[in-house]
């Protein structure tokens, strides 16, 4: 046999190691992309069955009285959202801010690092760190400490995102306010931020995306309630923490409800991202034309 | 390039001025302060416990609240083993997928399935708890595990019976929930590998796949296996998902369908009925060990990540 046909089935093999490299590449490509679709469709499955009028607007119904739903969860969920965006936005704006107008230094590194960890710290621990500020000094469990909590899971990624979008504000759109006479004051809030702003809203959306479906910290925190609960102070229902009692529940009528709690908690999350992603797409159109 | 910026001359001399200044530093600082008080915070309420136990209640593996003898090896071992057992199922499914996304799949195909992944991610833990309970575990009881005993039943690892619930279906959940992570940022770190180190590879004769895995991946190593220890990161304290599905029993045994328990996990199902302070002093110190560990890992997957993409 010639060399030259020595190197034909050397090249033939190499080049069937590749093909079948290159499908198993594909398959767990496929894979991943497959477990997205077969939870997805599991949970339409499954949670469309239990959907109807009276289980997104009625109290939880005691075991073994069929019927009853998850309408306080609903609720509960968009009040502790609402008071822990309104304290995380301020916080994490002024902070983005901060890193976007004296980045360098120690300090502001530091602050970046302190950023990334928080980022990383599982919300097991930061839910008790919520319990240890607002729980366990006050002797009862209460919506606003779960706030505090989601609060925490939502600083990161708004103080990084926010001080990001006001770097990549041109200088000369600031130095121009500067030079009309604008205080730092005027150049930022009136200027910068809303030029900033699409990305900072896209940054809050998957924040708040990240908080919707999150559990753990409830536990302790929030606590849930059987009753339309709005005070703030109170213990308050939430549907992930509904979903997750349901679910591990003996009852069959509980476990179609935790499906179907899923369903929302999917759908909700899914278009908060999706929007996020609109949003940006939309803002950088804007900057490019 | 340097970076724009206002410098630090740039006078903050009117009174509005000041004030807006005075307003930015204090919610920088609050927001240090929240982090710092997390760790604090920490510290003080597993003090009691710290003192009870001392060091050893990392490798006492006695767990009783009657007694108040506290000791948290079996957790840790939980913890380690599903979070193993995820990073090896994650770690090839994300590479692979990675370098398909990267180097092999046409712009149609990359960019829909790079977003299914993604969504992944967006999927709440207690979805996926849900769909481990009531889909992968009666799957692993009737169909892997039977199986697997079949053929391996007579090693420790797959030994005795299987629950449905326990390590491997917590795993493998695990594993579901940090592909995202090890896939988007490993595709990240190929597709930013320089365009002339594949040429040169092509020009040499080397096949598309040879390049693939024979140039690029060890050219990206470092910051796939970044991306690795992210996912680690996440798995280490993943909490409601791996609390319904890992039998929440603290044991420390070999078998792999064995139920089991996670730091983490713990926490959630024992905190609310924790009746003595040092109990919950224990539950707290529990919390205290994974917010180190947590600490520690995600800071060395950042450094590793950064060194190869550069700082986000």
């Amino acid at each position: 046999m010639t060399v030259a046909a020595l190197g034909q089935r050397r090249l033939r093999r190499r080049r069937v190691y590749g093909s079948l490299g290159t499908a198993l590449a594909l398959l767990c490509a496929l894979l991943a992309a497959g477990a997205l679709l077969a939870i997805l469709g599991y949970v339409i499955v499954q949670g469309a069955g239990a959907i109807n009028w009276s289980f997104l607007t009625a109290l939880p119904h005691p075991v073994g009285v069929p019927g009853g739903g998850v309408g306080n969860g609903i609720l509960g969920t968009v009040i502790i959202i609402a008071i822990a965006t309104a304290m995380a936005v301020p916080i994490g704006l002024l902070t983005g801010i901060y890193l976007a107008l004296f980045g360098r230094g120690v300090i502001p590194e530091a602050l970046r690092f302190l950023s990334d960890v928080l980022s990383g710290v599982p919300s097991i621990a930061i839910g008790l760190f919520a319990y240890a500020v607002l729980v366990a000094p006050l002797k009862h469990f209460s919506a606003v400490s779960a706030s505090f909590a989601f609060m925490m899971l939502m600083l990161p990624l708004l103080v990084r995102t926010s001080e990001q979008a006001i770097r990549s504000v041109p200088q000369t759109v600031r130095e121009g306010a500067l030079a009309l006479g604008m205080s730092n004051l005027r150049a930022t809030v009136g200027i910068v931020l809303p030029t900033a702003r699409p990305a900072i809203i896209t940054a809050l959306l998957l924040a708040i995306a990240r908080v919707t479906g999150e559990t753990a910290p409830l536990l302790f925190t929030a606590f849930g309630s059987q009753f339309w609960e709005t005070n703030p102070n109170n213990p308050m229902a939430v549907l992930a923490l509904q979903v997750f009692t349901y679910a591990i529940s003996p009852y069959p009528n509980w476990q179609a409800q935790a499906w179907g709690g899923a369903l929302l908690l999917i759908v909700a999350v899914l278009v908060l991202s999706l929007g996020a992603r609109l949003m940006l797409r939309r803002a950088m159109q804007g900057l490019e034309s | 390039m340097v970076q724009p910026r206002f410098r630090r001359v740039a006078r903050f001399v009117s009174p509005a001025d000041r004030g807006f200044a005075a307003v930015v530093y204090g919610g920088s600082i609050l927001f240090a302060l929240l982090i710092i008080g997390l760790f604090i915070e920490l510290v003080l309420g597993s003090w009691p416990s710290i003192a009870a136990f001392g060091p050893s209640f990392i490798w006492k593996s006695s767990w009783d609240p009657i007694t108040s003898n506290f000791g948290a090896l079996p957790m840790i071992y939980g913890t380690v083993v599903t979070s193993l057992i995820a990073i090896v199922l994650a770690a090839v499914i994300g590479i692979m997928a990675a370098v398909f996304l990267a180097d092999f799949a046409p712009r149609w195909l990359s960019a829909p399935l790079s977003f299914l992944i993604e969504l992944l991610a967006a999927v709440p833990s207690v979805v996926y708890g849900l769909w481990g309970l009531f889909v992968l575990a009666p799957f692993v009881r009737t169909a892997i595990g039977p199986a697997v005993q079949k053929v391996l039943g007579w090693t420790p690892l797959f030994s005795g019976p299987v629950y449905g619930v326990g390590l491997l279906t917590a795993g493998i959940i695990l594993a579901l929930m940090i592909v995202p992570t090890v896939t988007a940022i490993s595709r990240d770190v190929v597709a930013a590998i320089s365009r002339d180190l594949r040429e040169a590879s092509m020009a040499l004769g080397a096949t598309k796949w040879e390049t693939a895995t024979r140039v690029v991946l060890p050219a990206a190593r470092v910051g796939i296996f970044g991306s690795c220890v992210l996912g680690l990161g996440r798995a280490l304290g993943e909490t409601i998902a791996v609390t319904m599905v890992i039998g929440n029993r603290p044991e420390i045994s070999a078998s792999l369908f064995a139920p089991s328990y996670t730091l983490a996990s713990v926490i959630a199902n024992e905190f609310t009925e924790a009746t003595t302070s040092i109990y919950i002093s224990a539950l707290i110190e529990l919390g205290l060990i994974l917010f180190v560990v947590s600490i520690v890992v995600n800071a060395l997957a950042r450094l590793m990540i950064w060194s190869v993409r550069g700082s986000t």
